[in-house]
C-alpha cells in the first residue's frame, strides 16, 4: 500500500514536471504571466482574434543578442499583422530592462522567471520562437535564434499572408 | 560619592542606549547564508556550486540587496518574485512540497508500525511454540540405571 502511494506521488511529480510543450496544433498555454518590470497580470487571450510570435529569450543569452535587431525591425513593420511578444525567462527583471533598453525594443514583453511557461510552449533552449494563430493555436515552432528579417517573415508567414 | 553619581550616570545612559523592550535586530544577511539555500535556476545546482554567468548575476543581485540592508527572508522573496518558488532549494511548506516533508515521516513510521507488528507475531508464535512444545519423556527406571551404569564405564 504504502508502496503503491510512493510509486504514485513519484509518477505526479514526474507528470507535473512534464518534459514537453504542448505540441504544434495544439492550444497554445494561457498561462497568466506579468509584463515585464511591471506587476501587471497578462495572457494570450488579451491577444485572442491577432497572429502572435511568441519569443522565448533571457538576457544572458547570447543569441538572443544577435537576433533582436532583426525582431524588432520586423515588430516594427509587421504590427498590423501580427504582435511579437518576447517571453523573458528565468532572468533577472533588471538584467532584462536593460536588454530591452540597450537593443530599443519595442513590442510586448513578458516576465516568466520560473521558466514554466516556455516549457509548456515547449521550449528546449534559448531563444525559440513559437507562432501562434487567431484562434490561439500553436502553429510553428522555430528552435534558434533568426539570422535575419528574412527568416522571421518566413517563419510567420501564415500570419503575413492574412490581412490583419 | 563621586564615584557612585558616575556609575549611575553610567547605568542611565546604557538603559538609554539598549532599552529593555527593544527587539533584536535581525542578523545581517550574508551571501554564504543565502546561496547555498537558493538555486540557480538555469544551471540546475545549488547557487553556490554554480560561476555560470547566470549565477553570477544572480549572486550579485543578491549583494545589491545585501548592501541596501535587505534581510535574508527579504532577499529570498525578492528572488522568488523573479524566479518562482524554483529559486528555493528546499521544497515549500504547502501543496505537493508538502509530500517532500510528509513522505519521508510516513515511511519512517510505516517502518516501526511493521517492525512493531513483527515483533508482536514472533513473540506470539513462540509463545504457541512453548505451549505446544511436546513433554519431554523420562527415563523409566530400568533406563536409568542402564544409563548410570553405561556413565560409569567411562571416566569423565
Amino acid at each position: 500500500m504504502a508502496s503503491l502511494a510512493i510509486i504514485g506521488l513519484l509518477g505526479y511529480g514526474l507528470i507535473k514536471k512534464g518534459d514537453g510543450g504542448v505540441g504544434i496544433g495544439s492550444a497554445a498555454p494561457n498561462a497568466t504571466l506579468s509584463k515585464l518590470g511591471i506587476d501587471e497580470p497578462v495572457s494570450l487571450d488579451d491577444y485572442r482574434g491577432r497572429w502572435v510570435l511568441l519569443n522565448v529569450w533571457a538576457s544572458w543569452c547570447g543569441p538572443c543578442r544577435t537576433e533582436s535587431p532583426a525582431l524588432q525591425s520586423f515588430a516594427q513593420e509587421n504590427r498590423s499583422k501580427l504582435a511579437v511578444i518576447g517571453v523573458d525567462t528565468r532572468d533577472l527583471s533588471e538584467d532584462a530592462l536593460n536588454f530591452v533598453d540597450e537593443y530599443g525594443l519595442t513590442y510586448a514583453q513578458w516576465h516568466d522567471g520560473d521558466g514554466s511557461y516556455a516549457q509548456d510552449l515547449g521550449a528546449t533552449g534559448y531563444p525559440e520562437s513559437f507562432l501562434v494563430d487567431p484562434a490561439g493555436k500553436l502553429v510553428a515552432h522555430y528552435p534558434g535564434p533568426f539570422q535575419d528579417e528574412a527568416g522571421i517573415a518566413g517563419f510567420a508567414k501564415p500570419a503575413l499572408g492574412t490581412a490583419g | 560619592m563621586r564615584a557612585r553619581a558616575t556609575l549611575a550616570l553610567g547605568l542611565v545612559l546604557a538603559a538609554a542606549a539598549f532599552p529593555a523592550g527593544a527587539p533584536a535586530a535581525p542578523p545581517r544577511a550574508s551571501l554564504p547564508d543565502i546561496e547555498d539555500e537558493v538555486m540557480c535556476t538555469i544551471c540546475g545546482t545549488l547557487l553556490e556550486l554554480s560561476d555560470s554567468p547566470q549565477a553570477r548575476r544572480e549572486k550579485a543581485f543578491i549583494r545589491e540587496r545585501i548592501r541596501s540592508g535587505e534581510t535574508k527572508d527579504q532577499i529570498k522573496d525578492d528572488l522568488v518574485s523573479e524566479y518562482g518558488d524554483e529559486v528555493l532549494a528546499l521544497p515549500g511548506t504547502s501543496g505537493f512540497d508538502l509530500t517532500a516533508y510528509l513522505v519521508p515521516g510516513i515511511g519512517i513510521l510505516l517502518g516501526i508500525g511493521g517492525i512493531g507488528f513483527g515483533v508482536l507475531g514472533w513473540r506470539r508464535n513462540r509463545k504457541k511454540e512453548l505451549v505446544s512444545a511436546p513433554e519431554v519423556k523420562r527415563p523409566t527406571g530400568a533406563e536409568a540405571e542402564r544409563l548410570d551404569a553405561d556413565l560409569a564405564r567411562y571416566d569423565l
